[in-house]
């Protein structure tokens, strides 16, 4: 019988880690809504299925909970010691993000359980990271580095940044596609250029979007361009038309004959059993969310536009456009606001 | 404007750290009709900031604070645009010397100061530190939203251009966010303060940025709040021309989400003057603008001018 493994030969191919975010990056598509109890849930299931990192925060990562980006129903620190009880081989992850989070919070998320840290720096400003990485190497966490809307600058820059963030104490850098923007053949070419920058130090990742519905293909340009940890979600749980699903990550490198560790009929059976019956509203690539892929726009903006276009009177589409076109950052939440009261005030002229 | 006789009755000044903010604090300062610049002082020798100084006609030096003290007649006030370290070597010296220090590091020796808020409280501290950039910018706010209505919670984004944005700070961004959040709290009256600071990249560079979010009762009186804001940017605009609002206050029905709180959102820009700093780095411009402010009221404050 032909078995998925056998299609793709006798060949040895290098594994990679896939880390699971449906618990931060999902955090956005549930407007950070998260209960314990659905924590526990998710992350059984994940660590069942062989997953070895679980992301777990605020969207917006440590400290998120917030006016500007949406307050989080439970405590992340609290989410984070469940998610941390749950997990049996699992390891629990956190992001941060400096001028949000601060080393203060990692050591809190870290006593909570958290043993690894992303540190998410807009992909020019690595150097605002530098002493988060310190700080988390001497809390003997792992470390990940994350630079944001990497479709805004080509593979040489990035590959700068990314030599910034490893100087730093950083063991990995993604390359993060957050507005879902890339084409296969622009993912490769950055993972390749940050891969020949810091290879014989660090590893690089990927992590994607599917607002114009490549984050699968994108991922595997990145694994073939030597991206050795990739991100994925249940059900694509995630910002803007969501995250690579992580049950078709694991699919699809299985039928790559490349190793994951993740047991491919259980992550189905978590996708399927387990998260979509917690989710109302799972993420889908509508207008909003290809117009984010179009005009380069973080992609979780998309709640905050969707409620400032009902709010004023704008549709959501326009004010992404407008935002996509000014250059906005992650973060930067508030103009959203900004944009739906100047086009509104457009409108009114 | 340079070539004008000062009167004598001027207070004078020195300038340590002639870096960018050092030069447009002289840029500010030669406007002044209370303060004169009387030294420009630093470490390096072939400091562009020291030279410009000098063809000012100040006193300039890279001999450092140990020169500045050794003068025969020392100024009434030091403004310093060094490092937070520098500062914390230097505060005491001054203080021995009886200079009034206006610090515009994070080393915080001082009592935190906004000029349009707090100023009188501490015009005759000999130390006062101006926060942050992103505090002065958004402080008066949630301090006119203070004077209304108890504010328990109030949260700023200071969006600023990257370029604007020194190592200082990016090496220890952090100690943005966690002091101007207590400065939220201790000087614009909120229970409960929460700072957000965004960089920027993006070419031609953004102008500043700042929001500033307070939650604010069920019942409040909307158009009193909106009116104490108003006067507040007013007050601001004084001595930062270029600090206006993008719209209206934005007033939020109360949230289950939100404590069962309504809320107020204010949207700012905050343009420099464009003195020595360009148009857009309105972050640094409003820390040098309130630093000359603070100087000349403290000035002010002493009856020292004729």
């Amino acid at each position: 019988m032909m078995t998925p493994q056998s299609i793709a030969g006798a060949v040895e191919r290098a594994p990679v880690r896939i880390t699971d975010t449906t618990l931060r990056d999902g955090s956005h598509a549930v407007a950070h809504q998260f209960t314990e109890e659905q924590v526990r849930a998710v992350t059984r299931a994940l660590d069942d299925s062989g997953v070895q990192v679980i992301e777990v925060a605020h969207g917006d990562g440590l400290s998120g909970s917030s006016f500007n980006y949406g307050f989080s129903r439970t405590d992340e620190l609290r989410l984070i010691a469940a998610a941390a009880d749950e997990a049996r081989n699992a390891r629990i992850a956190v992001l941060l993000l400096p001028g949000l989070g601060t080393a203060h919070d990692l050591l809190l998320a870290h006593d909570a359980g958290a043993s690894l840290v992303r540190v998410a720096t807009h992909c020019t400003e690595a150097n605002v990271s530098i002493q988060h990485f310190e700080a988390a190497r001497a809390l003997g966490m792992e470390t990940v580095g994350f630079l944001m809307l990497s479709h805004r600058v080509g593979g040489a820059e990035l590959a700068a940044q990314a030599r910034v963030m490893v100087d730093a104490g950083c063991q990995c850098v993604y390359v993060v596609d957050s507005a879902g923007w890339l084409l296969p053949s622009d993912a490769a070419e950055r993972v390749s250029a940050v891969f020949n920058e810091i290879g014989a130090d660090a590893q690089v990742g990927f992590h994607g979007h599917q607002n114009l519905s490549l984050g699968i293909a994108n991922s595997i340009a990145a694994y073939e361009a030597g991206a050795a940890q990739i991100d994925g979600t249940l059900c694509a749980l995630g910002a803007g038309a969501g995250n690579s699903p992580i049950e078709i990550l694991a699919t699809v490198f299985e039928r790559m004959g490349v190793p994951t560790g993740i047991d491919v009929d259980k992550i189905l059976d978590a996708a399927e059993n387990v998260l979509e019956p917690l989710i109302t509203r799972l993420p889908v690539a509508d207008r909003a969310s290809i117009e984010q892929g179009r005009f380069g726009v973080y992609s979780s903006f998309l709640l905050h536009a969707e409620r400032a276009a009902d709010r004023y009177g704008v549709p959501t589409h326009e004010i992404l456009r407008e935002i996509g076109i000014a250059g906005y950052v992650g973060g930067q939440e508030d103009m959203i606001i900004d944009v739906a009261l100047q086009l509104a005030a457009t409108r009114q002229d | 404007m340079t070539t004008l006789t000062r009167p004598s009755t001027m207070a004078t000044a020195a300038i340590v750290g002639p870096g960018n903010i050092g030069t447009d604090l002289l840029a500010k300062l030669q406007r002044s009709p209370l303060i004169n610049v009387q030294y420009m002082v630093g470490v390096d020798a072939t400091s562009d900031g020291l030279s410009r100084a000098r063809k000012e006609g100040v006193q300039a030096s890279h001999g450092g604070v140990d020169w500045l003290l050794a003068q025969s007649e020392l100024p009434d006030l030091v403004f310093e645009a060094t490092s937070a370290q520098a500062h914390l070597a230097n505060a005491q010296r001054y203080k021995e010397a009886g200079i009034t220090a206006i610090d515009l590091t994070p080393a915080a020796v001082g009592p935190f100061v906004c000029p349009a808020v707090n100023l009188n409280e501490h015009a005759a501290s000999p130390n006062i530190n101006m926060i942050t950039c992103g505090g002065q910018a958004t402080i008066p706010i949630v301090a006119a939203v203070s004077e209304v209505v108890p504010v328990e919670y109030a949260e700023i984004v200071a969006s600023i251009a990257s370029r604007s944005a020194g190592l200082g700070t990016r090496q220890n961004i952090d100690e943005f966010t966690v002091t101007t959040a207590k400065a939220i709290e201790s000087i614009g009256g909120a229970t409960r303060g929460k700072a957000i600071i965004i960089l920027n990249p993006v070419s031609p560079p953004m102008i500043m940025r700042d929001t500033v979010y307070c939650s604010i009762p069920a019942d409040a009186d909307r158009q009193a709040i909106r009116d104490s804001i108003l006067r507040m940017v007013v007050k601001v605009q004084q001595y930062v021309p270029g600090y206006s609002l993008r719209s209206e206050p934005q007033f939020d029905d109360p949230h289950p989400r939100w404590g069962g709180k309504a809320r107020v959102a204010v949207f700012l820009e905050v343009r420099g003057n464009g003195d020595h700093l360009p148009e857009w780095a309105g972050n640094l411009d409003i820390m040098t603008a309130a630093a000359v402010r603070v100087g000349e009221l403290v000035i002010e404050a002493r009856g020292a001018v004729a």
